[in-house]
């Protein structure tokens, strides 16, 4: 590893002004991703402002049924809240089938939104990547490229947003609040990731010194009756392959309201758009089901080996809304 | 839009930066099994390279070095955590513990002693991270069933494959504490 320089902040103002006195210093959470990639060279920071000491651990219920956690509260942390797991159970499910336990109590929830993509070619150092090196060519669009996104890619881009709580967040219309050099400000999730275009660099809308202090659930009683469904290589400790992160509420065998979100398959965490206006006011069976997924998934765009992606993404948005009608999304 | 409380610990935004430590080495000062210790480390310094190289403490292993494998686990501040991802230097004022801290006295812990009665390691490489993540597991309450202790143990990886022993380790251990595997049970 290059050598770094260090301090510990304690106060959220300290941090934002360190690391804005020194371009080229990052803040550092829970380090899983961050230490793993300055030891492999693809990221450079020379400083780091370590911020896990400030007070932004907080998982709080809101009076309005909303849910706001700290952006240092840790994933294993979150996942455990007796309200996430009540009120918003795809949250806490989509936690606890991410990573290992060891990485969950070290990752903190703002480092899990602003993790870096898992692709090989990104992560070697050496290939040419856009998203490491602009203008050097993306080397997974002809390589191995299993993994790979089929939604939301371009030309330069196809690597997988590997988050799996933020297909839920996604899915919830959280909402990311950040501190910084002009101030506090609230982004929409979903306006949040940025989709690789022709600028796979640029991942969201923070600018250096920009701090995310929390993240937002708005109240959502369709959450209750949620889950998150990831189809993986191993049952355990692995990213997906697909996922899909579903609320539904069925009234009179016809749905009343649905969040529907996939992971594993598209460059950013997919809010199925398309799919929820398909399914809004149909009726709950399999064939709308398969009719909202085919749609999704009708722009996806396979390369090589990811091709097994469109149906596999299909099968998983029908069988995660199948399940939560099993599970008493039907009233 | 934004119904959030004013966060706690924040005060004027007119704070200066904070006085850099590093890149040279500085000194620091943290705990582990129990005993202080002062070291001078440059920064950069993974916590399981100053357990190993400097503290002469190598039952902590470095498999992958990546984040992957578990071989390094060790608990800081009572958490199971990877302590090749982890600075050393972020460990400042923390209470560190490692697999030479398990034994009292010269008596193996209940955990190491079943992992020896039911054969729960071959090479032994991966066994220092498999105890530590094992004693972990059972204060966390998440081993009730084999598919639970097989799911919350997926972080340590055994290419000797000595999982059914080392489940059945961990089994006997919870039955002899009781409960579903938290101590407080």
């Amino acid at each position: 590893m290059r050598p770094i320089s260090y301090a510990r902040a304690t106060d959220v103002f300290e941090a934002i002004a360190t690391v804005l006195a020194d371009p080229k210093s990052a803040y550092l959470a829970g380090g899983t991703t961050e230490i793993d990639l300055l030891r492999l060279d693809v990221v450079r920071p020379t400083a780091l402002v370590d911020i896990n000491d400030l007070p932004l651990d907080q998982i709080e219920d809101l009076d309005d049924g909303g849910l706001r956690i700290g952006a240092l509260a840790r994933m294993s942390d979150v996942a455990a809240s007796p309200g996430v797991a009540e009120r918003f159970p795809m949250i806490a499910q989509a936690l606890l089938l991410g990573a290992s336990p060891q990485l969950r109590h070290m990752a903190s929830m703002g480092g899990n939104l602003l993790q870096r993509v898992r692709c090989s070619y990104f992560r070697d150092g050496v290939s040419p990547c856009n998203k490491r090196v602009p203008g050097t060519g993306c080397s997974a669009l002809q390589g191995i490229n299993r993994g790979h996104a089929v939604l939301g890619t371009s030309e330069h881009c196809i690597a997988t947003h590997p988050s799996d709580v933020a297909v839920a967040l996604v899915a919830l219309d959280a909402v990311v609040h950040v501190e910084g050099p002009n101030g506090a400000r609230a982004i929409a999730i979903g306006d949040f990731f940025l989709p690789p275009g022709e600028t796979p660099r640029l991942e969201h809308p923070l600018e250096h010194g920009d701090l995310i202090v929390a993240i937002e659930v708005p109240s959502s009683p369709v959450a209750r009756t949620s889950l998150y469904l990831k189809v993986r290589d191993r049952e355990s400790y692995e990213f997906a392959l697909a996922s899909a992160a579903v609320a539904l509420r069925v009234e009179g065998g016809v749905i009343a309201d649905v969040r529907l979100a996939l992971g594993g398959i598209a460059t950013i965490p997919w809010r199925a758009h398309r799919a929820e206006q398909l399914l809004m006011g149909a009726r709950a069976e399999q064939a709308t089901f398969a009719r909202a997924a085919r749609e999704e998934l009708a722009d996806a765009v396979p390369r090589g080996l990811n091709a097994f992606k469109v149906e596999l993404a299909q099968r998983t948005i029908v069988r995660a809304l199948e399940t939560v009608v099993a599970l008493g999304g039907a009233i | 839009m934004s119904k959030a409380k004013q966060h706690e610990g924040v005060s004027s935004p007119t704070v200066g930066p904070l006085t850099m430590r590093g890149p040279g080495t500085t000194n620091v000062s943290l705990s582990v099994n129990g005993i202080a210790r002062l070291v001078t480390i440059e920064p950069r310094v993974s916590l399981l390279d100053l357990l190993r190289e400097r503290l002469e403490l190598t039952g902590t292993k470095k498999g992958c070095d990546h984040g992957a494998c578990g071989a390094c686990t060790v608990h800081v501040d009572g958490r199971r955590v990877l302590s090749c991802l982890t600075l050393a230097i972020t460990c400042e004022g923390r209470e560190v513990s490692t697999v030479e801290g398990l034994t009292e006295y010269e008596e193996l812990h209940p955990m190491q002693r079943a992992f020896i009665t039911h054969d729960a390691f071959q090479c032994g490489f991966c066994t220092p991270g498999q105890l530590m993540s094992a004693i972990a597991l059972l204060e966390e309450g998440h081993a009730s069933t084999d598919a639970e202790i097989a799911e919350w143990m997926s972080g340590n990886l055994c290419r000797c494959a000595a999982y059914p022993n080392i489940r059945a380790a961990i089994r006997d251990v919870r039955h002899a504490i009781g409960g579903h595997g938290h101590a407080a049970d």
